[in-house]
């Protein structure tokens, strides 16, 4: 790894004018994601800004009854919060199943949401990457595709969006809180990520100088009656080939709320829309949720080796919502 | 350069550190303290599992610097309960991943008294008891290339309250 300057930032003001001031400047979590990256030269900041001692770290109750998480707030932290635990259980769910105990006490809220691709094409600098050096071609294509997107792709890129955090905040209508030189702003949590198109090194919506600082949960019924599931190829410390976060309230026998998210089958955390608007009314059945199902996967892609995840991802939706249907939340 | 200074085991310690040091190699290679194992330098084994002010985390993955002024402990400043059960329950083969394996189950086993869900734990808002199943997710972060599994599982069990 090429050595680098490093500061240590005291608050968000003094963060985000070291970052802006300088253009190989970046910041550093939990360094997880950054670290491993460098060391496989696939990153090579000249600076990095430490922000894991902002006073960032708090889970805080908003007025509304929604909660605004710090993005400095470690992953496991997160997860064994009561009121998460309690009123968003398929968060806390959905942070339990990513990577392994040790790795959650490093690894922040703001990491989680920025942590990159892990498509090994990105990580072989002997193949090409659009991602990793844009124009270059992309070696997943025709090469081994197993644990790639079916939804969401381009002719550029198919790699999957890797966290399982995000997907759990897809389905939360999550806002992320955003602060610079320029002053504060705020996205919703489903416009951060860019579909790859053709610039899929273009991955948020951010600018590099913008320091994320908070992550805000809004109050909702059907956040409650949540879980998370995911399918992966050990029982754990893996990434998802499929993974599906759901809130679902019924009465009368219909479905009355509806929240579907999809990770380990897109380029971004998936918002799953289409089957959301075929299940919102319908009555609360196996059938209904085989046909959401459909509807959502109707548009997806495959490649040679990766055609297994659309029945994989149809069986876990339905087994998903099927489950919230008979036995309820995780909570 | 940058200057550090950590507990390390009970003792001050000060180093002048590149920026790209891993807290891994300021201990085994500045330090001398070898306890911590490098087994894949990636984040994807646990053999190099340390104590950071009493919580496990990977310090292949740690930038030293970051740890300007923690408390850290490796397997050398260890004295638990779980080092005899291991031998007990035949826990390890070569040995290579124990250190980290033990380290995890100290910052676990902490995790749990805290009442720290699981992967594997039914009702998330709930306290779950240590099951072997629990034992066995929440140590998924360490991999035993000998596979001691039932060995280390059978000796968490035996220490755990
Ligand atoms: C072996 C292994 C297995 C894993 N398994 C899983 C898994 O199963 N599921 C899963 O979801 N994840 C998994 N992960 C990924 C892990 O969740 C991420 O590495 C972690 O969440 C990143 O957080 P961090 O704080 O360490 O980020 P860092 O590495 O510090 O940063 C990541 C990126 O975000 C930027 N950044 C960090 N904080 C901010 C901020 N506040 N504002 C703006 N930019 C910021 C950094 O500049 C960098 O570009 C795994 C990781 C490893 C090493
Ligand atoms: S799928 Fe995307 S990340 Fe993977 S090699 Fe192709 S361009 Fe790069
Ligand atoms: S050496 Fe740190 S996890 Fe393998
Ligand atoms: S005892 Fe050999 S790797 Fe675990």
């Amino acid at each position: 790894m090429k050595d680098f300057g490093y500061r240590v930032a005291v608050d968000v003001a003094g963060a985000v004018a070291a970052v802006a001031a300088e253009p190989g400047a970046r910041f550093l979590g939990g360094g997880t994601n950054l670290v491993d990256l460098m060391r496989s030269g696939v990153e090579h900041p000249d600076t990095l800004v430490d922000i894991t001692r902002l006073p960032l770290d708090a889970v805080d109750e908003l007025p509304d009854g929604g909660l605004r998480i710090g993005a400095l707030v470690r992953n496991s932290d997160l997860a064994a919060h009561p009121a998460v635990r309690r009123r968003y259980p398929v968060l806390a769910q959905a942070v339990l199943s990513g990577a392994s105990g040790q790795l959650r006490n490093m690894a922040t809220v703001g990491g989680n949401l920025l942590q990159r691709t892990r498509c090994a094409y990105f990580y072989d600098q002997a193949t090409a990457c659009n991602r990793r050096e844009p124009g270059s071609g992309c070696g997943a294509i025709g090469g081994f595709t197993r644990t790639h997107a079916i939804l969401g792709t381009s002719p550029s890129c198919l790699a999957t969006h890797p966290s399982d955090m995000c997907v759990a905040l897809a389905a939360l209508d999550a806002v992320v809180e955003v602060e610079s030189v320029r002053g504060t702003r705020r996205v919703p949590l489903l416009d951060l990520h860019r579909l790859p198109g053709d610039t899929p090194h273009q991955e948020t919506v951010l600018e590099p100088d913008e320091l994320v600082t908070a992550v805000e949960l809004p109050a909702a019924e059907v956040a409650a009656v949540s879980r998370y599931r995911k399918v992966r190829d050990r029982a754990s410390y893996a990434f998802a080939l499929v993974s599906v976060a759901a809130g679902l309230v019924v009465r009368d026998g219909a479905v009355v709320a509806v929240r579907l998210a999809l990770g380990g089958v897109a380029t971004k955390p998936w918002r799953a829309v289409e089957a959301e608007r075929v299940l919102t009314g319908a009555p609360a059945t196996e059938d209904s949720f085989r046909a959401a199902a459909d509807a959502e996967l109707a548009t997806a892609v495959v490649q040679e080796d990766n055609g297994f995840k659309v029945e994989l991802a149809r069986r876990t939706i339905v087994a998903t919502l099927h489950r919230l249907a008979t036995e309820g939340s995780a909570a | 350069m940058v200057e550090i200074r950590m507990r390390v085991n009970g003792a001050e310690v000060s180093a002048e550190l590149e920026a790209r040091v891993s807290l891994l190699d300021a201990l085994r290679v500045r330090l001398g303290v070898t306890g911590p194992k490098k087994g894949c330098d990636q984040g994807a084994c646990g053999a190099c599992t340390v104590l950071v002010d009493g919580r496990r985390i990977l310090s292949c993955l740690a930038l030293a610097v970051q740890y300007d002024g923690s408390e850290v402990t490796t397997i050398e400043g260890v004295d638990h309960p779980l080092q005899a059960a291991f031998v007990r329950h035949d826990g390890f083969q070569c040995g290579y991943c124990t250190p980290g394996q033990i380290c995890s189950a100290i910052g676990m086993l902490a995790e749990h008294a805290a009442g720290a869900p699981s992967a594997a734990t039914e009702h998330v808002a709930g306290a779950p008891a240590l099951t072997r199943t629990e034992i066995r997710e929440r140590m998924s972060g360490n991999l035993c290339r000998c596979g001691a599994y039932n060995g280390i599982v059978a000796a968490i069990e035996e220490v755990a309250p």
